[in-house]
């Protein structure tokens, strides 16, 4: 194969009167165009190739790139988990994807009901009372949750409280929404094990306080235990608990996030709920609250009627609409399809079995890697880099020599409560053959860090390109065809 | 009089009588690493000691510039928009902005050179 | 064990060993009992493949495919047979955001190839990677004018944008302390120019937020708009129908800072709501603004030309509460979609795609208005493929009712007497002569 030709850009291989779509014509009579004043009148630059060159082009670059169908891919906080490709074919049903968003709701009963029964399903797992399926993305879901408790505060005219408190452990997507939510972020400092320091919570907790934000387990994968009085302390506060689903892949069939006291969560359906990461989207992030706020969630809401028909509703109280309708349809279709394949029996199974992954990895690889927090982790753990520093391989250089050996890398340089974090996450899906071949090539990638610095030092050396320049694309930003080119 | 005063977020002031050339030090782009771009605020807007009035961005990392004093800025160092890595090659003559100040008493609060020295030594252990 | 987990009794056993623990239960002996599941969740038990497609084929049984003169936004245009097929590579479908840009270049070169034709289709400098869909598109450029504008918390948005994205734009504006102000609609169906004009008088304007075609697939001249804008400090922001573009004006030769929308138009299926793509490009002075991630070219270390993820440091990993957004990803394979669908359209296919719709809206809008149950609402000015009909002594329900039992969808019931109605090439004519005919029997 040439790899050099799947480098080219879609533009480069576009040759002028090359067309690949026939369009059918209609046989109305031409209506008098529209004024010039109103027409376009720069050029459209569209390549124009025929369908085999397309075909070829977008498959030859689909080989230049690493997906959890190609190989492991351990990235920390991300539930890089399989995709099963029945969800792809029921997302694909043409009577759900042929809908339009306004067709009248009897002739989508079916549509209405596939999403009250995940509701209902997402509910059970959760332990909440009712979900919002709308939002579009795990931020998107965050965004929701805390405008929710927002008109839950305001609803009750308390409108002194306007922060929220996060770990300085949080993913940043926490203090992002926040702050577009109209909230201001007050930090929370982890103890040396990782878990929220409730002395240092207390004295935060007071009457301006909208929420406490965490995720459990949290982002080093460790369980946090003092959840229970943490949520006393909020609700005594009057606060509410938000709980980040990121993580909830571990908890499957083990513990429910209502239980640990959360009034709102969201779940990331890409991750947990394994629908495809698509190379950044589209995701899920659906919100659920507890008993007594489902009036607030967003509009619309999917209710089923006493006759057993489904209806779409809003309600007075309701935070407004983060959507247009009822978010990113399909990709919920194939979120059911998922639960419903797993069933009881596999859901409950997950969790724990995600948990066993990561401790055995872990466990295989602590004489090579800095383990800073000792302890059965999660779903996840973090290394802060190797055990042997003095050869000054970091990181950054074990993740990149991991491309050569065949995986994708860990998610590094988070949390940011290392200076070298290396973090791992294999879900349930990876078998025991797959974790020892990747035990191997880590144990490798240490003795070469000794041994041969060098190589490590300058991987990759076996991908289809080296490390990227980041500094000249940022101080010269280079963003399309036409930049790159001169031709603006 | 041209005294140098410098903030604990590591910005610097140098005076020129009520004018103050607010830039980052040099400990600061050491630690940034590779300028990528400053982002500045506009000639004419006011800024206020202690709040952030810009930034300095590296490839992956962002830092707030904090106003060391409060005033007006006066010009902005526009040769920085073509290249921010003036500011790797000598912080402290690349400053970012130029202020007059409408409470130079503030200066009393900053610290000097050899304060500045020590406070660094401290930071980076 | 269930089939998607390859773990036997023996691999576990030897791996609890490993662990120092005897159970699977014991990895989890920091939960407090309290906390823990009392008993299994009641969901039904694990279903075969054939079950689950059983499963969703009754449901499926009970929604109608109906002939679509939908629009409001969400047209049904044709998807050609290649993209679904492409997009569900593995590599394609299966991978993260490309952090790892070594074994990333599939996913940073289509993105790169989407922010090009996206940025050119709008008639803007720059894309990003998009957004989730073009409310959130709409609302992100909001947010922007208001980062650009540092200390003015106002925006403007006509009262012409669709409601959907007006009430997606209301909901971050009341959360994030933005005054959102609804510019009213001209009777001819247009925003008011002179509203616009006193208001940003007073030098506290953020941005004006208007749209392309309309809400009602009207095309309004915004000759001047971006200068008056441009007066006060103030960004002018253009919500756009992606596909239209090809022929219609576009927001960069109106002068626009910020073009934002949904890119649903090229060819995505309607999925009942998702998922579309939103798409959000600007002008290069406001690149460090633009939210989400956003694709770059650069050289790798044997001077290849390479794409990565540029401008990072904008991001909410990185700046947390001082980012713009609170965006993480982008829509992913809808702009891997995008891209393939404008390179299969071309410039002429995308063409010629808007002008079946064109003539066929125009054709299908005079006969209905000759059927004598419709006028146009707003006939003195000009539409692209959607129409706003006023109903004359019919009954929209019945129409309704009537047109779905035939298998027609006969469009948008906007308010209780305005049927808004899209053409696209999907459309035959033969398809608009029975929406006619069932017109003429009420």
């Amino acid at each position: 194969m040439n790899r050099d030709l799947y480098g080219k850009l879609v533009f480069e291989l576009s040759h002028t009167g090359r067309r690949a779509i026939k369009i059918d014509s209609n046989n109305c009579p031409e209506a008098t165009p529209i004024s010039a004043s109103l027409m376009r009148n720069k050029p459209l630059n569209l390549p124009e190739l025929d369908e085999p060159s397309i075909v070829r082009h977008y498959h030859n670059i689909s080989t230049n790139n690493f997906g959890v169908d190609t190989g492991f891919y351990p990235l920390g906080s991300c539930t890089m988990k399989y995709n099963p490709r029945i969800n792809e074919e029921i997302a694909g049903h043409p009577e759900f994807s042929g809908l339009h968003p306004y067709q009248p709701e009897n002739t989508v009963q079916g549509a209405l009901e596939m999403y009250y029964t995940l509701q209902c399903a997402l509910s059970e797992i959760g332990g909440m009372s009712e979900f919002t399926l709308n939002p579009f993305a795990g931020a998107h879901g965050e965004l929701t949750g805390l405008m929710i408790i927002r008109a839950y505060h305001d609803s009750r005219n308390d409108k002194k409280r306007t922060k929220v408190i996060v770990p300085d452990s949080a993913h940043g997507t926490n203090p992002a929404s926040a702050a577009v939510a109209g909230l201001k972020v007050v930090e929370v400092k982890s103890r040396p094990d990782g878990t929220v320091d409730v002395d240092d919570l207390r004295p935060l907790l007071d009457d301006t306080v909208a929420a406490v934000m965490m995720t459990n387990p949290n982002t080093l994968g460790i369980f946090e235990r003092n959840i229970p009085e943490i949520a006393r302390l909020a609700h005594e506060a009057g606060a509410l608990m938000y709980y980040d689903g990121a993580n909830l892949n571990p908890m499957l069939g083990i513990s429910r996030p209502g239980d640990m006291g959360f009034d709102v969560m969201h779940i990331n359906l890409h991750k947990t709920f394994s629908t495809p990461h698509g190379g950044g989207g589209p995701g899920a992030g659906p919100v659920g609250v507890r008993k007594g706020l489902e009036k607030f969630l967003p509009d619309p809401r999917v209710i089923r009627n006493d006759d057993g028909s489904f209806s779409l509703t809003g309600c007075k109280d309701s935070l407004g609409a983060v959507s247009a309708t009822l978010g990113n349809y399909t990709v919920l279709l194939r979120a059911l399809s998922y639960i419903l394949s797993l069933g009881q029996n596999g859901l409950m199974e997950a969790g724990a079995l995600a948990t066993l992954n990561a401790n055995y990895v872990k466990e295989c690889l602590r004489s090579s890697y800095m383990l800073p927090i000792d302890t059965v982790c999660k779903h996840e753990f973090v290394f802060d880099g190797l055990k042997d520093k003095t050869s000054g391989v970091t990181t950054l250089d074990v993740a990149k020599r991991l491309l050569d050996y065949g995986y994708h890398a860990p998610t590094i340089y988070f949390p940011l409560l290392f200076h070298e974090s290396l973090m791992i996450e294999p879900t349930e899906t990876e078998s025991l053959d797959t974790l020892n071949e990747f035990i191997d090539v880590m144990q490798r990638i240490a003795e070469e860090a000794i041994t041969d610095p060098d190589t490590v030092k300058s991987a990759p050396h076996n991908t289809p390109v080296g490390r990227p320049d980041d500094t000249a694309a940022a101080l010269n930003p280079i963003v399309t065809y036409a930049q790159l080119i001169g031709n603006e | 009089m041209n005294q140098i005063f410098y903030s604990e977020t590591h910005e610097y002031a140098r005076i020129d009588g009520n004018i103050a050339y607010i830039g980052i030090s040099d400990f600061a782009q050491h630690a940034l690493g590779n300028v990528v771009y400053v982002d500045m605020p506009e000639t004419d807007d006011d800024i206020t000691a202690g709040e952030d009035f810009g930034a300095v961005e590296s490839v992956k990392a962002a830092s707030d510039l904090i106003a060391p004093v409060s005033g007006t800025v006066i010009e902005t160092n526009e040769e920085l928009i073509d290249n921010p890595r003036l500011i790797n090659e000598d912080a402290m003559a690349n400053w970012i902005i130029k202020v007059e100040m409408s409470n130079p008493s503030e200066l009393e609060n900053l610290m000097n050179e050899s304060a500045y020295k020590e406070f660094c030594k401290n930071e980076s252990h | 064990m269930h089939r998607y987990f390859p773990h036997t009794p023996h691999d576990i056993k030897l791996m609890l060993d490993k662990c120092g623990v005897k159970e699977l239960d014991d990895l989890y002996a920091d939960v407090p009992p309290e906390l823990r599941l009392k008993k299994p969740y009641n969901l039904p038990p694990e279903m075969s493949e054939q079950q689950v497609r059983k499963f969703f084929n009754t449901l499926g049984a009970d929604n109608e495919q109906l002939i679509c003169f939908a629009g409001a936004g969400y047209y049904d245009h044709y998807t050609p047979a290649i993209i679904p097929q492409m997009i569900e590579r593995g590599e394609f479908l299966t991978a993260y955001t490309p952090y790892q840009p070594e074994i990333s270049q599939g996913t940073l070169q289509y993105i790169f190839e989407y922010q090009s034709m996206m940025a050119n289709l709008t008639g803007m400098d720059v894309s990003n990677a998009s957004m989730y869909d073009g409310t959130t598109a709409t609302a992100e450029a909001m947010l922007m004018a208001i980062a650009h504008a540092r200390k003015r918390n106002k925006v403007l948005i006509s009262s012409t944008v669709a409601p959907a994205v007006r009430k997606v734009c209301a909901t971050y504006a009341q959360y994030h302390g933005v005054e959102l102000i609804e510019i009213p609609t001209t009777e001819t169906g247009i925003s008011d120019r002179t509203f616009v004009e006193t208001q940003l008088a007073n030098n506290d304007v953020a941005g004006v937020i208007v749209a392309t075609p309309n809400f009602y697939g009207i095309l309004e001249d915004y000759s001047g708009w971006a200068d008056m804008c441009h007066q006060h400090k103030t960004l002018f922001i253009i919500h756009a129908i992606a596909s239209d573009l090809a022929c219609i004006k576009t927001p960069g030769e109106w002068g626009a800072d910020i073009a934002a929308g949904d890119a649903q138009s090229l060819g995505m299926p309607l999925n009942y709501g998702g998922p579309y793509l939103g798409f959000l490009c600007c002008t290069k002075a406001l690149i460090r603004k633009l939210p989400g991630r956003i694709v770059g070219a650069t050289t790798d270390s044997n001077g290849k030309r390479v794409f990565v993820l540029t401008l990072q440091a904008r991001e909410q990993h990185i700046r947390r509460d001082k980012a713009t957004s609170n965006i993480c990803s982008n829509q992913g394979l809808m702009s891997l979609f995008t891209a393939m669908y404008l390179s299969v359209t071309g410039a002429e296919g995308l063409r010629e795609i808007c002008r079946e719709g064109y003539n066929g809206a125009h054709y299908l809008a005079k006969q209905l208005v000759e059927t004598g149950r419709f006028t146009l609402t707003y006939p003195h000015s000009e539409f692209f493929n959607e129409f706003c009909l006023t109903a004359q002594g019919i009954n929209l329900d019945e129409l309704m009712e009537l047109c779905v039992a035939n298998g027609i969808l006969p469009g948008v019931k906007i308010e209780s007497d305005k049927l808004l109605v899209a053409v696209t090439e999907t459309r035959s004519r033969q398809e608009m002569n029975r929406l006619i005919e069932l017109v003429n029997t009420l």
